[in-house]
């Protein structure tokens, strides 16, 4: 277990890179380094083909999928991301892969390329709702049995929509819809003086002035 | 005589079993004693960890970490802090770094302490657990003394620490240090030749270098399979790079080498906390931006623009850029990583946390298959769940 020093790994994570980009040139895009952190995308109908040479390739080496997870995005055309994060301990790098998707459109399941994305695409699915084709084992993970809902998606309220308590007369646990004694109270906290470019009644002079003042 | 068909007989480990952990729910099917399919149901301990990060600020973040592995509370804080660091692009004060390192190994002894004696626990042995408990309630004052708090300690913060060392406290941690070792021999007096530990632990659970890695393990499970992989050493954070230390591997990939490896992890981790107080340097323990770390409280009193640092960090918060970055700590049961997406504001559009106890779970059918049912009890034992995180 060699440590390498950060010129060393810089070096060594941009011909990765480059090496990436001309094996996989058609399947993969935006193969970027940013903070030293190798990222790229692919397109949902190669991510098998992209994840198998990763893991394969004499020089790539990506042996373990240490996380794999959701995002939602619900401003984009494909509102969810998928991000698998590589780890190849020969090469001491790892690398991350994004690839986007909808509601509807399944991602095809990791699991026959790497075991460990069994559950990991589990809780995806059981999170956001991001379908894996092809899953041996597409259950919910996390939330209570028989939950409805996916609750790591943006419209999905923090509080959720019910709530449980243990009900004396019935003797068992029941649900009930989530009676909040006080509002959720969420904060837009981009404070005005900065973030706000609407101009206030007579004060159309404002933005002539020089940068600051105003 | 014809062939019966007997159906597997299904049954349930816990929720509430002392040997699963927390609230681990193991459905099995038994053919006999022997496991024929193990299926955890875990999310008993779900709190929504994740969103409830997405609705506060970076700095309201940190006590969430705290409560995910509740037996090493900081070692996961300092995965947060050092992600929100490289969004930032902040930089920590040595001695912030050196305090940091101190109590990431002392988050490692506790948390080896617990793992150890309740394994042994599981396998047969008491008197490990009501002797490493001792010593864990000792670094739990060590935890106490420098941020207030026995377990929510909220105490590495993006930027450094909370406060300073409390006058004393490296001697007393260093009068730890010398007595602890005699602790470690005789734990493995106990243990380590024991013959009904042997036996329950040898040859249970094996796990090969090639399925460790595809199984996505870390920590001491993937080095008690023989693979020399130790974040802290190859991928150095904060001052790890300046410390002198090994990193034990085992040779057999079962229980026992995983025992052994974490015995052994003790010693190394006694060697950085002495290399920690010996190097101490002085200086302030976070950062001085006051864009992102707030002022001390007398400075406050005295200075306006400290008041208004103060006020507008405890109520807005810092924006943090645009980015994202997958940061990963070597967290006493392995890799332990925060997924932090940011969108420019003052709270985290993202933020998914990497448990090593997650991939170890998930894997339980693969480890338990066709072992016994005791054999089970001992898998979990070795590979150091904890419910906090796995569930978060």
């Amino acid at each position: 277990m060699a440590t390498a020093t950060p010129s060393e790994t810089v070096t060594a994570l941009n011909d990765l890179a480059a090496y990436i980009e001309s094996q996989l040139g058609q399947d993969v895009s935006d193969v970027v380094i940013v903070r030293d952190e190798l990222s790229m995308r692919c397109r949902s109908s190669s991510v098998l083909r992209v994840l198998t040479f990763l893991r394969d390739d004499s020089q790539c080496h990506f042996k373990a999928l240490m996380d794999l997870c959701g995002a939602d995005y619900p401003q984009r055309d494909e509102r969810f991301e998928v991000v698998y994060n590589l780890l190849s301990i020969r090469q001491n790098a790892r690398v991350r892969l994004k690839v986007s998707t909808d509601e509807n459109t399944p991602v095809p399941s990791a699991t026959a390329v790497f075991s460990s994305a069994g559950w990991l695409e589990r809780e995806a699915w059981d999170m956001y709702g991001i379908y894996f084709a092809d899953h041996p084992d597409l259950r919910r993970l996390l939330t209570d049995y028989g939950f409805e809902g996916h609750p790591m998606r943006k419209d999905f309220p923090l509080t959720g929509y019910v709530e449980v308590r243990y009900d004396d007369a019935q003797k068992r646990v029941i649900y009930e819809p989530v009676k909040l004694t006080q509002d959720f109270r969420n904060f837009d906290f981009l404070s005005p003086w900065e973030g706000a470019r609407a101009a206030l009644p007579g004060d159309e002079k404002a933005d002539t002035l020089p940068e600051g003042r105003g | 005589m014809a062939e019966t068909q007997i159906k597997p007989l299904t049954m349930n480990f816990g929720p509430q079993h002392p040997a699963a952990h927390g609230v681990l729910r193991l459905v099995l099917e038994m053919d006999g004693e022997v496991v024929e399919r193990a299926d955890p149901h875990i999310g008993l301990l779900h709190r929504g960890t994740e969103k409830l990060i997405e609705y506060k600020t970076y700095l309201q973040a940190v006590p969430y970490f705290d409560r995910l592995d509740y037996v090493a509370p900081m070692n996961q804080e300092h995965a947060y802090a050092l992600a929100v660091e490289k969004l930032l692009g902040l930089e920590v004060p040595k001695r912030g770094q050196y305090i940091r390192v101190l109590y990431a190994e002392i988050g490692r002894v506790l948390n080896h302490l617990l793992n150890l004696t309740t394994f042994a626990l599981d396998v047969g042995a008491m008197t490990p657990l009501l002797w490493g408990f001792e010593e864990r309630e000792k670094l739990m004052g060590f935890y106490e003394r420098v941020s207030g708090a026995r377990l929510h300690a909220a105490y590495f913060r993006p930027g450094g620490v909370h406060q300073d060392l409390p006058a004393g406290l490296l001697d007393d941690i260093k009068a730890w240090a010398e007595q602890f070792p005699k602790f470690v021999d005789d734990m493995e007096s106990l243990l380590t030749e024991n013959r009904i530990f042997k036996q329950r632990t040898v040859d249970i659970g094996v796990v090969t270098r090639e399925e460790a890695l595809d199984h996505g393990f870390s920590g001491p499970v993937l080095r008690g399979s023989g693979v020399p992989w130790d974040l802290r050493v190859a991928q150095p954070y904060d001052a790890y790079s300046e410390m002198d230390f090994d990193v034990p591997i085992g040779k057999t990939g079962d229980c026992y080498a995983r025992y052994l490896v974490r015995v052994e992890e003790l010693r190394q981790s006694l060697r950085i906390i002495d290399q920690c107080i010996e190097k101490m340097p002085g200086g302030p323990v976070k950062s001085t931006d006051r864009k992102v770390t707030a002022p001390r409280r007398g400075e406050m009193k005295r200075s306006m623009e400290a008041l208004i640092h103060h006020f507008k960090l405890y109520t807005e918060g810092y924006h943090v850029p645009a980015g994202e970055t997958y940061t990963a700590v070597e967290a006493p049961k392995g890799e332990f990583a925060v997924y932090l997406v940011s969108d420019g504001t003052n709270k985290p559009y993202r933020c998914k946390i990497r448990a090593p106890g997650f991939a170890f779970l998930a894997a339980m059918d693969f480890l338990c298959k066709g072992h016994m049912l005791a054999d089970t009890v001992a898998i979990i034992g070795s590979l150091d769940i904890v419910f906090g995180e796995i569930d978060r």
